[in-house]
């Protein structure tokens, strides 16, 4: 089992509020997946800026790296994470840093998505980092119950391999091992040994390769073998896929204000005006993708 | 409505599910008709499961997980969307589902009338034992896989691989069928058939309303379920 959330909005005056909706059905969805939990939340961002979401053990001086990568970047700590934004041409340079500074990892980077991922109980996790207090356009949550891999925060969802790309996901992969393969190949870096980092770094292949999101879940139906609901994030956009057997659950709402998705209809029987909502279960086998840059 | 009806208003945003069913539960075979009207139910799972009473219970919006599941005698009606397996291994009564069921509706149940208004996904009437499904939409891939026996019908369209190894359960079909599973065929809609949809559609409240020839009648092609000395190899 695990659970799986997400949420698109597409009136701007929920945007305070995403994070206040994402944890909400996150906590719903506590009993599907007891050990750890995560969530990517897209806030604001400006063109020529980086965030980039660094994780380290409790207590880490993050204000004392900030000095150090210099005057131009501003460090936000939230709980072991911390959200360092910086030139965006300064990247490489404070990536370097950052490898050399002993326990810190980078678990995400873009101009808009910020990460946070911990072991725990979900609605623990997200009380940790504030996710009720964040705003955003879109944002995706997962909750985990391990199957693949440990129980460690490097197996939490979700997972980033791209930038502002994101994915949660549920069910589990049979051909991760061999995908992996062709990912190393190709310079895609794939640095866990859970199964779902292997499907976010698939699509990122795919959209280096000049897919688009919806054309690159499209090709993983014929990629990856196994259970999956798939939810993704792009720095404008929010997919569903499920495979063609499609045994792990799903349940979409839309309104004129948003669009959610739930493992199940307990999470998304708080969003406001639900039950107005078209409700319905996403089709096996079927791209379901929304872009705020297209709209 | 009967004036004499007792009624009961179960709130689920202050009361638990454990809680109704033990209510709905404590009802016996003599128990006079009640009717049980539950508010929130906000997708919560197992709501109405396990009764065995002639009562009616209204679910007032969309439920969880096998709702419905086990039934016997009673009326069950959702006023929503219902999840996965919604009136599984129901014995006897009616499950009523206004919106659409999620996958497995109907799994495994032996008898009682499944009516379902809108679609139901994957896998509905699994291994379906003598239950009737009545969907009024469409059904998604692998429906009736190893139906026992009952019937299904489905006034829209059925995914792939309806009727997968099935036994002797009855399927009708008005629309498309994306595919065939192994062993189920097309049969012919002889008299019996129409009747049988006849009695259908006063259960769906369309008497008059639709010409049964418009179905197409599939089954078993009877070549898995028996032992043929020629499929030895495929053990």
């Amino acid at each position: 089992m695990c659970g799986i959330v997400g949420l698109f909005l597409k009136d701007k005056a929920l945007e305070p509020k995403l994070g206040e909706m994402l944890s909400g059905m996150l906590d719903v969805m506590c009993d599907r997946g007891p050990d750890s939990a995560g969530f990517a939340v897209y806030g604001s961002g400006e063109s020529g800026k980086l965030k980039l979401t660094l994780r380290a053990p409790e207590g880490f001086d993050f204000a004392g790296l900030g000095k150090t990568l210099g005057d131009d970047v501003t460090v936000s700590v939230r709980g072991t994470h911390a959200v360092v934004s910086a030139p965006a041409a300064r990247e490489a340079e404070i990536r370097a840093i950052v490898a050399k500074t002993k326990d810190v990892a980078v678990v995400g980077a873009g101009q808009r998505m910020e990460l946070f991922k911990e072991v725990g109980l979900p609605s623990e996790v997200a009380e940790r980092f504030d996710l009720a207090k964040m705003s955003g356009t879109h944002g995706i949550g997962h909750t985990r119950m391990a199957t693949e891999s440990a129980v460690t925060t490097n197996g939490a969802h979700p997972f980033s391999t791209g930038a502002d790309q994101c994915l949660v996901h549920n069910g589990s992969l049979s051909n991760h091992r061999s995908v992996r393969r062709d990912l190393d190949r190709a310079g895609v870096p794939v640095q866990t040994d859970n199964d779902s980092e292997v499907a976010a770094g698939y699509l990122t292949w795919r959209m280096n390769q000049g897919r688009t999101l919806g054309e690159a879940l499209e090709d993983s139906l014929d990629d990856l073998d196994g259970f999956y609901t798939f939810v993704v994030g792009t720095e404008t956009g929010f997919g569903v896929i499920r495979d063609p057997i499609a045994c792990k659950p799903a349940v979409m709402a839309e309104t004129d204000q948003y669009v959610a998705f739930g493992s199940e209809y307990r999470a998304l029987a708080g969003l406001p005006g639900i039950e107005t909502a078209k409700v319905w279960e996403p089709e096996p086998a079927k791209v379901y993708f929304w872009d705020r840059a297209a709209a | 409505m009967n004036a004499n009806v007792e009624t009961h208003a179960i709130d689920l945003a202050s009361s638990s599910v454990r809680e109704l069913n033990s209510a709905l539960h404590a009802l016996k075979e003599g128990s006079n008709a009640s009717l049980w009207r539950i508010a929130n139910p906000r997708g919560l799972h197992s709501i109405a499961a396990g009764l065995d009473a002639p009562v009616t219970v209204e679910v007032d919006g969309p439920v969880g997980y096998y709702c419905g599941g086990m039934n016997k005698q009673a009326t069950v009606i959702v006023r929503g969307a219902a999840g996965v397996g919604v009136g599984e291994n129901m014995m006897s009564g009616l499950v009523h589902v206004e919106g659409d069921a999620s996958q497995a509706a109907g799994a495994t149940a032996h008898g009682g009338t499944l009516l379902i208004e809108g679609n139901a996904a994957a896998r509905c009437g699994i291994s379906m034992k003598g239950v009737d499904i009545i969907v009024k939409g469409s059904v998604g891939h692998m429906s009736a896989f190893m139906a026992q026996s009952g019937s299904m019908v489905v006034f829209g369209d059925a995914g792939e691989a309806l009727g997968d190894s099935i036994y002797e359960a009855r399927l009708y079909v008005r629309g498309s069928v994306t595919s065939l599973g192994a062993d189920c065929i097309e049969k012919e809609l002889r008299d019996e058939h129409k009747k049988e949809l006849f009695e259908r559609f006063k259960t769906a409240g369309v008497s008059g309303q639709i010409d049964p020839s418009e179905f197409k009648r599939y089954g078993s092609g009877r070549t898995l379920y028996h032992f043929h000395v020629d499929n030895a190899s495929a053990y």
